[in-house]
């Protein structure tokens, strides 16, 4: 029963954490409670890999009646909630959609509910371990960051409502619901869990409460409820099927295969496509950049959008070889290559981040829908990159924001000066979301390899190969930015707080360590979970492993070169001008004698990356493929 | 002699070591035709050899010592890259390593902060996004037909590859054309006497960092011609002829065609990406689902 | 042996001349002349150059240029002036804006002078300068650079 614990732990800890922090209103001794509980998670999912990795699929009863009524009467208070808030801030969709909702839950707990009886309440196996160390190492690393974060923030936006008790108690409510989402085994439990991220991440960026915020915390929520509608719809289709409710038992439900599967399945994916905020609903994520930064690290990284996919993934082994898997498959491909596409016009650092988000989680429904064993072992492969490369580089641009007051790419030239330290960082996360031997081109590589073998895979192959090429573009052109050296720059970080540089050094170091040993991970973790779902699995050949090691360790070696030409130093040389000398504060005589400032941009290429127009594109194109998931769907139901 | 499992080592060195003297020469070659094709005597075949000897004889004068570093680190993967190519590596893996060099050498001119240099790494990047989809895509066509990534299996293939491969192999002649630097794609930097916008990616770079972004593009040089062996690699002897006959065709490009803008590069590029690399590729799909 | 003199590179300044003998420098690199035979190249930027090719007189506005341009290439390094304007002032010596010859403003090597400059003569000087470019390379590697001229130190 140890490992029992260890879930129960995982789950209920940080909502204690959560209670305390509600209460609490003393910055040192709310600091305190957020430092204790995140070491505390951070082991206790430590703890659970040592204990649980060899030990592959386990699933446990938990008495599930009592805890069902709990779950159904936050349900309904939550629901209620909402409905106040959204009659409140009149906003008509979300009133519908939550009625929809409470209304086909009223109507199966009262008409269907009955003789339900679901023993095997939750579960572990490696995936969810993956997705536990996740939550648990990066989410609480947030969670710390936060805290000083959060400090800076308000003194900085004083016209916000300091509500930190609520916001840190969210925090953690949201872990523990993410904890809950990949350990329950019993679908109602995974709604529940859903539905509980959904309204966390509403309440989170709506911290602000401007009007900007509270609408686009209102958009989120209408599209996650939508998603909510159909998981719902799943929950009721399986419990029609089969009214002992044994489908809800998710193991045995992926057990049955496709007969029974698929609608749900596809369903359920399209609830994973509305919070992993694929391309139709791709707008709710940008929306959710006005939220403090590091909630948007928490939500890109390694919760809420990760709920999205790590659902997919579950459900992939049904999809694969079915039309409507490749339907989904091609949302997440479009969404890849438009998302891609999309970054490369956008100067706001985290609009950046937030479009490549979308486009590694297209990447991963992509593998997902398509689902052949390989791809599986891709997308998990991804999920863990992505995570660790893209909460580092939210903080890091966290901080820098805080520091330099804008999140504009153009304003952080020379960071490398001003900001060694996190420049140096900032380029670590950079490297790991697009350069080889990092953590997502392996994972781009694999997956290149991947589809090439499955049905359909060369349409894929051309989105990667494109879709690929741009992220090329917008990445190095923001390193470019932060690496230029400019003149008479002073040194302005050293004012950032002691856990912030302990948050990030740890995440740096994970990048590296992350590739590094990715290999054992892959053998330990992910191989025998492929394995035990597909009978086979598959790695990296050996030979490029070791190849890919040496690169990484002579990238390492690489910048100690610079010792050698430290010796010999001399005045550094002017960049060339034309022939105009330009003084120290980077002015330049221009013609008639006027003074003028060099500044440079980088280029965003509007006119062919345009966000608006791509963004049409990509909207009618994915609701068509939904569309038609949906049609085939009704086919297989009637 | 070589014990096997030391042969692909022995490759990578031999490559790492007879690379540059190699492509020292072609460029030597490529400027003499090209002289000779404007009626010039042209310079010898050595010349490109003298200049980056003069290169090293200079000082070497940085905006900011990094510098240093990215054109360093350029080379070395550069080297990395082709040593892979050339000891049989994972092509895949040779075209990431490939792009890593490059974008060291765009970030070198980043870093300098000059108006010329950072146009220069703009359109180098823009060069980058233009061709890489091709050059992934030709993997993959290899792959198709030889069902391998591995350079070593693609070369001991006894299959004439581009009787499979026509689309892509016109396609990898606009990443050549870009990829050598030649008009009308050459809109980052260009060789011999063209200059547009200064020097482009090169601005800032002078003396022994010059010279050594030189011997890089000599290493890209061998291993860009090496890609097209593979196409013909059933039979050695054609395979130096059409490695004769493609580069001749890029200078006579090179001479006949004045500069594009990088809208035109990009669409040139992608659009033949995009049509006749993957109906290529479709085709062989296609033909491998009904005749497997 | 030394490949500084199989592989001299110019930079081409012209500082307020009338053309006549950038017209005839540029003549240099055409078919007839062909200096790519010595392995000359105009480069364009003088970070990159050996050889620093002056027109025309110096005057108040192309003064920081011209020193700005000269600093920035790399040691060893040496000036032609081309025509008799940049070797002295030519007629517009007495001028109120005029400075004279570039060598008020940078040390000047070699002087080819005309109005304007002939190819062949353009040609002899930078063939006169390489020797001067092998001496100052010499004197670099015995005693370090000479003084006061290294790249950048102007600034």
């Amino acid at each position: 029963m140890q490992i029992l614990d260890l879930l129960l732990c995982l789950i209920l800890f940080p909502l204690v954490a959560a209670l305390f922090l509600l209460v609490v209103r003393r910055d040192s001794v709310r600091s305190l409670i957020v430092q204790f509980a995140a070491v505390a998670i951070g082991i206790v999912s430590l703890v659970l890999l040592i204990l649980g990795f060899d030990k592959g699929t386990l699933i446990y009863s938990v008495a599930s009646e009592p805890v069902s009524l709990v779950m159904f009467i936050i349900e309904i208070i939550l629901a209620v909630f909402i409905l106040y808030l959204g009659i409140k801030f009149r906003k008509s969709l979300t009133v519908l959609l939550i009625l929809l909702q409470a209304g086909m839950l009223v109507w199966f707990e009262t008409s269907l509910a009955g003789n339900l009886h679901i023993a095997n309440n939750l579960f572990v196996d490696q995936f969810s371990i993956i997705m536990a160390l996740i939550i648990g190492i990066i989410g609480s690393l947030i969670c710390v960051y936060a805290v000083g974060y959060m400090e800076t923030y308000h003194n900085r936006h004083k016209e916000v409502r300091d509500r930190r008790s609520i916001f840190f108690g969210i925090l953690f409510i949201f872990l523990a619901a993410m904890f809950g989402l990949v350990f329950s085994n019993n679908l109602l439990w995974v709604f529940f869990f859903w539905e509980i991220t959904t309204i966390c991440s509403f309440l989170l960026i709506g911290y602000a409460e401007t009007e900007e915020a509270t609408n686009n915390s209102f958009l989120a929520l209408s599209m996650n409820l939508l998603g909510g509608v159909a998981f719902m719809a799943a929950i009721i289709y399986l419990v029609l099927a089969d009214s002992s409710g044994i489908l809800l038992d998710l193991n045995h439900l992926l057990a049955t295969g496709k007969a029974f599967a698929l609608v749900p399945a596809v369903l359920i994916c399209f609830a994973g496509i509305t919070k992993a905020a694929l391309m139709p609903f791709s707008s709710w994520l940008v929306g959710a950049m006005v939220a403090p930064t590091p909630v948007s690290a928490l939500l890109h990284s390694s919760t809420m959008v990760k709920a999205g996919v790590y659902i997919i993934v579950r459900f992939a082994p049904v999809l694969s070889g079915t039309t409507e898997g490749l339907m989904i498959a091609l949302v997440g491909g479009m969404t890849f290559a438009l998302a891609s596409f999309m970054a490369i016009s956008q100067n706001n650092a985290k609009k950046v981040l937030a479009y490549s988000t979308i486009a590694n989680l297209g990447l991963i429904v992509a593998c997902a829908g398509v689902g052949t064993y390989n791809l599986m072992w891709v997308a998990i492969l991804l999920i863990i990159f992505h995570a660790i490369a893209k909460s580092l580089l939210f903080l890091c641009v966290g901080t820098v924001e805080n520091r330099i007051g804008s999140r504009n790419i153009e304003d952080m030239g020379g960071l490398i000066v001003r900001m060694p330290k996190i420049a140096i960082m900032m380029f670590i996360g950079m490297a790991g979301m697009f350069l080889a031997p990092f953590g997502m081109v392996i994972s781009k590589w694999a997956a290149i390899e991947a589809f090439i073998t499955a049905p359909f895979g060369l349409i894929f192959i051309a989105i990667l190969a494109f879709g690929g090429s741009a992220t090329v573009f917008f990445w190095s052109k923001w390193m470019g930015k932060i690496i230029s050296v400019m003149r008479d720059q002073n040194v302005i970080e050293d004012t950032v707080r002691k856990e912030k540089w302990a948050v990030l050094y740890i995440l740096t170091g994970l990048v590296v360590v992350v590739c590094l040993i990715f290999p054992l991970i892959s053998s330990v973790l992910i191989e025998p979970f492929v394995l035990n779902i597909y009978g086979h699995t598959t790695r990296l050949a050996q030979a490029n492993l070791t190849i890919m090691i040496m690169m990484l360790f002579l990238l390492m070696i690489m910048p100690f070169s610079m010792l050698l030409y430290g010796k010999r130093a001399q005045p550094p040389a002017l960049p060339y001008m034309g022939g105009r000398p330009m003084n120290d504060s980077m002015h330049f005589a221009g013609s008639i004698g006027i003074s003028r400032e060099l500044v440079l941009s980088n280029y965003y290429l509007e006119k062919t990356f345009g966000e608006e127009r791509l963004f049409m594109i990509g909207v009618s194109l994915c609701w068509g493929l939904l569309l038609i998931a949906g049609i085939l769907l009704l086919g297989v139901i009637l | 002699m070589i014990p096997e499992p030391l042969l692909p080592v022995f490759y990578g060195l031999v490559y790492v070591l007879l690379a540059p003297l190699l492509g020292g020469l072609i460029a030597g070659i490529d400027r003499k035709v090209t002289a000779r094709m404007q009626g010039r005597v042209g310079p010898p075949i050595l010349q490109p050899f003298y200049d980056v000897g003069k290169l090293f004889e200079k000082e070497n004068p940085v905006v900011t010592v990094t510098q240093n570093f990215y054109v360093l680190s350029y080379l070395v993967f550069m080297m990395v890259a082709g040593a892979l190519f050339f000891s049989g590596g994972d092509m895949l893996l040779v075209i990431f390593a490939f792009t890593l060099s490059h974008i060291f050498i765009v970030l070198g001119a980043y870093a300098s902060y000059s108006p010329y240099s950072h146009v220069g790494a703009e359109r180098e990047l823009l060069q980058i996004i233009a061709y890489e989809p091709m050059i992934i895509l030709t993997a993959v066509g290899m792959y198709m037909v030889t069902q391998s990534f591995f350079v070593s299996t693609i070369v001991a293939s006894s299959v004439p590859i581009i009787l499979y491969l026509p689309g892509i192999f016109v396609g990898y002649m606009i990443v050549l054309t870009i990829k050598l630097r030649k008009s009308p794609f050459d809109i980052s930097t260009s060789h011999h006497a063209h200059q547009e916008i200064v020097k482009g990616v090169t601005t800032d770079f002078a003396g022994p960092n010059l010279g050594k972004i030189e011997i890089a593009h000599w290493y890209e040089y061998v291993f860009l011609l090496g890609v097209i062996w593979l196409f013909f690699a059933w039979n050695p002897l054609l395979a130096v002829a059409a490695i004769l006959v493609v580069y001749f065709l890029e200078i006579l490009i090179d001479n006949t065609m004045s500069r594009v803008k990088w809208q035109l590069m990009l669409r040139t590029a992608w659009i033949t990406a995009g049509t006749l690399g993957i109906i290529n590729l479709g085709v062989l799909y296609y033909l491998g689902m009904v005749v497997p | 042996m030394t490949y500084l003199q199989k592989s001299p590179w110019i930079v081409h300044y012209n500082a307020s001349s009338c053309n006549g003998c950038d017209i005839e420098i540029l003549a240099a690199l055409t078919p007839v002349f062909d200096v790519e035979r010595f392995g000359i190249i105009n480069t364009g930027n003088p970070k990159h150059a050996d050889i620093l090719l002056c027109t025309g007189s110096v005057n108040e506005q192309n003064k920081v240029p011209l020193k700005n341009v000269y600093d920035q290439i790399p040691e060893p390094k040496v000036v032609v002036a081309i025509g008799i304007c940049a070797s002295s002032g030519g007629i517009f010596r007495e001028c109120y804006n005029v400075s004279g010859g570039i060598d008020k403003i940078i040390p000047v090597d070699v002087y080819v002078p005309g109005c304007a400059a002939r190819p062949e003569s353009i040609i002899d000087g930078v063939v006169t300068a390489l020797g001067i470019l092998e001496q100052k390379r010499l004197a670099m590697q015995t005693e370090g650079s000479p003084a006061g001229t290294k790249a950048g130190e102007a600034r």
